[in-house]
């Protein structure tokens, strides 16, 4: 099946390449651009490992087909984080709760959080629950990234 | 898993959507949000030789007033929907309905149309729509035609859309006079799918009697389902004298659940019931203190 030229820019970078329709955005991003840190577990919709922001909103990565993405703009968790190698607010917050153990949902909930955040500087419990429920973590527990959450919002 | 390998086509007009889809009928498939056909595609649920894509549809695009009925835009997102001040305003059922859908980051990619045309029964818009008896407009090689909810879905994730065809908009009523409505659903987890839910619609004449009702389940058979029989029974009964359990027990009567790994069809009975007693009472309370 013939490979189709996709032009996407990803963390203020112009990014192409040439793919196959059925690559995802996830695809794209982890095995053309080499930003590994947009993780894929289930790859149907179901985790939120693969979150990243498309043109600002939240989305799926392994849901969206990269052709489909074509002249969008994308950020990833590697784009929310500082150059120079420090954590960014979210970032910290969750090291300093122990909101991650084994690491491999948190990009994914780094990115949510930053969308919640940016919509809604100061959620309630129950709004940060809700703004939680799309991404799963087997292994920490959701307690420690509540606070997170709670702290990054300085609630 | 990957989906396997596909054709891939980008409309920007609808008229060249249906004729790529009359062209390759059979093989090809339209892809809106992906919020429901990826995850099929991926665990190889489903294959197409083609698909096409309706995302640069602007014209599929958009919400507005037109007389008496909201017009939204199949390709509108769901996350679009529930921030706009014209559904809130004109269709609250379907405000109150779109944040029970998945979480935000599904919606802000999934879509008014796909998820209709979708037509899983355990879904939150066929019900709404359902409920509300809104109309779906269809367009295919042959023109455009409009269908009513109660013609629409056929059985799970069948419609009576033709392959060839392409859903354009949905018009939902716009609430007016004196009416209430509510939506609930119990979910294991918030954003499942619901194990069982129901919506409810009432609107009362100036005596405060009922004038109208609606009640629609899901998840509750392989279609939203309308409670017709309790329905008719409540016209003509004062808001604040209507039996809501009894009402609800009568309604559940027009479902056929089934079982399956979350529930069996006797608990979703039980469940259904005890949520539309719950809906049709919110609803007729909000009709009758407004
Ligand atoms: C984790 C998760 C949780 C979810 N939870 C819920 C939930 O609680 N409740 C709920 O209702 N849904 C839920 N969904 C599904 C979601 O709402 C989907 O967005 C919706 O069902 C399909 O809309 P879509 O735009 O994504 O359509 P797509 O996935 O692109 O398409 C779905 C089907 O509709 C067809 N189609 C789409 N648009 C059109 C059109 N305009 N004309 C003709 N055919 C069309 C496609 O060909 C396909 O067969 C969930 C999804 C995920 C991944
Ligand atoms: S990898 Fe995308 S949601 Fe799980
Ligand atoms: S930290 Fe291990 S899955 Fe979340």
């Amino acid at each position: 099946m013939h490979e189709i030229p996709v032009s996407i820019e990803v963390n203020a970078r112009e990014r192409r390449a040439l793919l196959e329709p059925r690559a995802t955005l996830a695809d794209f991003l982890r095995e053309a651009c080499g930003l590994t840190g947009t993780h894929l577990a289930c790859e149907h919709g179901v985790c939120g490992a693969c979150t990243v922001l498309l043109d600002g909103a939240a989305v799926r990565s392994c849901l969206i087909f990269a052709v489909q993405a074509d002249g969008q703009s994308v950020t990833t968790v590697e784009g929310l984080t500082p150059e120079d190698g420090t954590l960014n607010r979210v970032q910290q917050a969750f090291w300093n709760n122990h909101g991650l153990q084994c690491g491999f949902c948190t990009p994914g909930f780094i990115v949510s959080v930053e969308a919640l955040l940016r919509d809604n500087p100061h959620p309630s419990d129950e709004e940060i629950r809700e703004g939680l429920s799309g991404n799963l973590c087997r292994c920490t527990g959701y307690q420690g990234i509540i606070n997170a959450v709670r702290e990054a919002a300085g609630n | 898993m990957k989906p396997a390998q596909f054709e891939y086509h980008a409309p920007t007009s609808t008229l060249e959507a249906v004729t790529l889809l009359k062209n390759h009928v059979d093989e090809a498939k339209v892809i809106a949000g992906g919020q429901s056909l990826v995850p099929m595609l991926a665990l190889r649920i489903a294959r197409f030789e083609h698909l096409i894509d309706l995302n640069r549809i602007e014209e599929l695009r958009g919400i507005r007033l037109e007389g008496d009925t909201l017009v939204v835009g199949a390709l509108t997102r769901q996350s679009s929907a529930e921030h706009s001040e014209l559904v809130a305003r004109h269709v609250p059922l379907l405000h109150r309905a779109l944040p029970k859908i998945g979480h935000f980051q599904i919606r802000n990619r999934g879509t008014i149309g796909g998820s209709i045309a979708h037509a899983d029964p355990a879904s939150e818009l066929p019900c709404v729509a359902l409920c509300l008896g809104a109309t779906m407009t269809l367009v295919g090689p042959n023109g455009s035609r409009t269908v009513d909810a109660s013609d629409f879905f056929i059985s799970i994730w069948q419609s009576s859309a033709e392959p060839d065809e392409i859903l354009s908009h949905v018009a939902f009523p716009v609430a007016t006079g004196t009416s209430g409505f509510a939506i609930e659903e119990f979910a294991l987890r918030a954003g499942d799918f619901a194990i069982a839910g129901v919506s409810c619609a009432v609107t009362l004449d100036s005596d405060r009697r009922v004038a109208r009702a609606s009640i629609a389940f899901m998840g509750m058979g392989p279609t939203p389902l309308r409670a017709h029989e309790a329905e008719s029974a409540l016209v003509g009964t004062r808001a604040d004298a209507v039996d809501c359990a009894a009402t609800a027990r009568l309604a559940v009567e027009a479902t056929t659940p089934g079982d399956d790994v979350h529930a069996s069809a006797a608990y979703r009975t039980r469940i259904a019931a005890s949520l539309a007693a719950t809906a049709l009472r919110r609803a007729l309370e909000e009709a009758d203190n407004a």
